[in-house]
């Protein structure tokens, strides 16, 4: 069994049955028919997934699945050839990147983006959406925008707190170790108050300590009322804190599930080790 | 044949003179808009001269061809150097950074070009260039241009003094404006657009929006440089906006430090009291004989003292590659 759970537990997912492409009870992103080839190898071939609100969700598989792929298409990044996404009961097709990302679906990037010449409390001021300061005339003025700038370094300073990071707050953030970084876009991406973080890869890297720290804010992320997707090799972070597992191989979903089933599955065991293999690295994680 | 017989006070009065000059402020102004541009936004803009060159034709050809009054000419030249920002921009700046830098070094090169051209001949014309807009911008000049102005040894006529008062005053407020937007949420959005875009736009920033505004605001002040020079020089001639003059004012921009406020201006003074500095002692050092005319005639003294920034440039750029003003653990951060 899994250790801690999210607050949610998943238990909002109770019932929901474990095959790829089943409907939630609450999804806060559903994705149909979304195709994407890049010349003859077709990256992404999704028919059908929802993503339960609240809960966290991993998105796993084997390289060269897809995953990485198929988190730009949601987020904007990148077009499909087909399909569509509908984030919220709102379907986000036309918007661009940024778009997407002020409807509140905020992503991290695998190799990080820390904004190296920008203080670390400037990365995070950045975060916030709806600046009025951030338009060309008001800009010029600042009384326009000076108590809204106070309101958010005030919350700036209070999540770099959460994170562990205040004593940076007025370094270059290009003076951050890795993990630090990894911490940084977290919290960047907090700041923009998203109703779904994406994250990529979020302990890529990261040392088993600041791992654990940085695992400990995901799981508080569903109390909060946000959704967390997110690609992860390591597969004891996938067992630790994911409430419900989606596995990719090829491009399509394979597979979904509770995170103590789904090293169970013969299909995930066939993407991930070949089909004559027994499957003894998945059962372990599960009997963890 | 001796360094005493130079006449040094001379030489040291004509670069002071010209490094607080009219072409510094020209320059200055010009690097200003670069500096928006490379600095702070990341644009990689190697056709300043045609933006300066649409700001001094835009003004203008609003007085010869339309007879506006001053001050609507100056409007006019601002949104011909806007117009040239959006054809420039709107097609690359959704792509990658290098596209925008093919596009402007050649589209500055058409400018020049278009406005020399035969075909345009009774609009701009050609090479002989506008001369009779400068009729309602003399009668701005609060300054008796029969008399001198100028503290000591520093003197100049009242036409150009208001040129150089014009120039530093547009400079001083293009300095202003840069200052308070980059200490804005704008301009954080803006640096971070340099930093990474994809970043930017995963935080609901629209990059190629703001790529855009800062292109417009860069290029807009480069127009006002070539509005300066016009009035200063009275004239406005194509073969004054070549290809060279964007590189010199990535020179100025470079000796000054890369995206700090004051970078432009005391880069401008250093360059152009470098350029006069070398002018004024290799023409009087050949004069003397104190370098043999086989080696160099007077009149050749004009590339040498180029090749002589150029090697300032380059002594700089290995001992501190940071410009005079840059700060060399920000560009440190780089490297890791």
């Amino acid at each position: 069994m899994p250790g801690e759970r999210s607050t949610d537990g998943g238990h909002s997912l109770a019932g929901v049955e474990h095959v790829p492409g089943v409907a939630k009870p609450d999804p806060v992103l559903v994705v149909e028919k979304m195709r994407r080839a890049f010349g003859g190898l077709v990256a992404v071939d999704v028919d059908h997934l929802e993503v339960q609100r609240g809960v966290i969700t991993a998105l796993i598989g084997p390289n060269g699945a897809g995953k990485t792929t198929f988190f730009n298409l949601l987020t904007g990044f990148d077009r499909p050839d087909t399909g569509s996404v509908v984030f919220n009961g709102r379907d986000v097709e036309r918007l661009k990147s940024h778009g997407r990302a002020r409807e509140g679906m905020v992503r991290t990037f695998q190799l990080t983006k820390a904004l190296t010449k920008l203080s670390v409390l400037e990365n995070m001021k950045l975060g916030a959406g709806g600046q009025t300061g951030e338009h060309f005339l008001q800009s010029l003025f600042p009384f326009l925008w000076k108590s809204q700038e106070d309101a958010i370094e005030e919350r700036a300073r209070e999540l770099l707190r959460r994170f562990r990071l205040d004593h940076m707050a007025d370094e270059f953030s290009g003076t951050l170790s890795g993990g630090q970084r990894k911490l940084l876009e977290m919290a960047r991406a907090l700041m923009a108050s998203p109703a779904v973080v994406m994250l990529d890869e979020p302990v890529a890297g990261v040392n088993p300590a600041l791992t654990q720290s940085l695992l400990e804010h995901v799981r508080r992320l569903p109390g909060e009322g946000v959704t967390v997707i997110f690609v992860e090799h390591d597969m004891d972070v996938v067992w630790d804190i994911s409430d419900w597992v989606v596995v990719m191989a090829e491009g399509a979903v394979i597979a979904e599930g509770y995170p103590e089933s789904i090293g169970k599955n013969q299909a995930v065991i066939d993407a991930y080790l070949g089909s004559d293999h027994d499957g003894d690295e998945l059962d372990e994680g599960s009997a963890r | 044949m001796t360094f005493a017989a130079i006449d040094w006070g001379f030489i040291v009065i004509q670069t002071v003179e010209t490094s607080l000059g009219l072409e510094a402020a020209v320059y200055a102004l010009a690097a200003v808009g670069l500096n928006i541009h490379f600095g702070y936004a990341g644009l990689l803009n190697f056709g300043q001269v045609g933006f300066v060159a649409m700001g001094a034709y835009g003004m203008g050809l609003s007085v010869t061809l339309w007879n506006l009054n001053p001050w609507l000419a100056v409007l006019v030249g601002m949104g011909f150097a806007t117009l040239f920002a959006l054809i420039l921009g709107v097609p690359t700046l959704r792509l990658r950074g290098d596209y925008l830098a093919i596009v402007t070094i050649a589209a500055a090169e058409i400018i020049r070009l278009l406005a020399r051209s035969t075909t345009l001949g009774d609009i701009t014309r050609g090479a002989e260039g506008l001369h009779a807009f400068i009729g309602p911008f003399r009668e701005l000049n609060p300054f008796d241009p029969g008399s001198e102005y100028g503290i000591g040894p520093f003197m100049v006529g009242g036409n150009q003094f208001f040129a150089i008062m014009l120039g530093w005053g547009v400079t001083a407020m293009a300095l202003l404006v840069v200052w308070q937007l980059m200490r804005s949420p704008w301009g954080r959005v803006v640096k971070a657009i340099r930093e990474d875009e994809d970043a930017a736009r995963a935080l609901g920033k629209n990059a190629y929006w703001y790529k855009l505004q800062a292109l417009i605001l860069g290029g807009v002040i480069g127009g006002m440089a070539g509005m300066v020079q016009a009035v200063g020089k009275a004239t406005i001639q194509p073969d004054s906006f070549v290809p060279a003059y964007t590189f010199f004012f990535w020179t100025v921009l470079i000796l000054g430090g890369v995206g700090r406020i004051w970078s432009p201006v005391i880069g401008s003074i250093i360059f152009w009291a470098m350029l006069t500095f070398f002018q004024g002692t290799l023409i009087a050092m050949v004069n003397e004989g104190l370098i043999p005319t086989g080696l160099m005639d007077p009149t050749q003294v004009n590339q040498i003292r180029f090749m002589l920034v150029g090697v300032g440039l380059a002594l700089l750029m290995v001992f501190r590659p940071q410009g005079i003003f840059g700060s060399r653990e920000e560009m440190m951060l780089d490297a890791r």
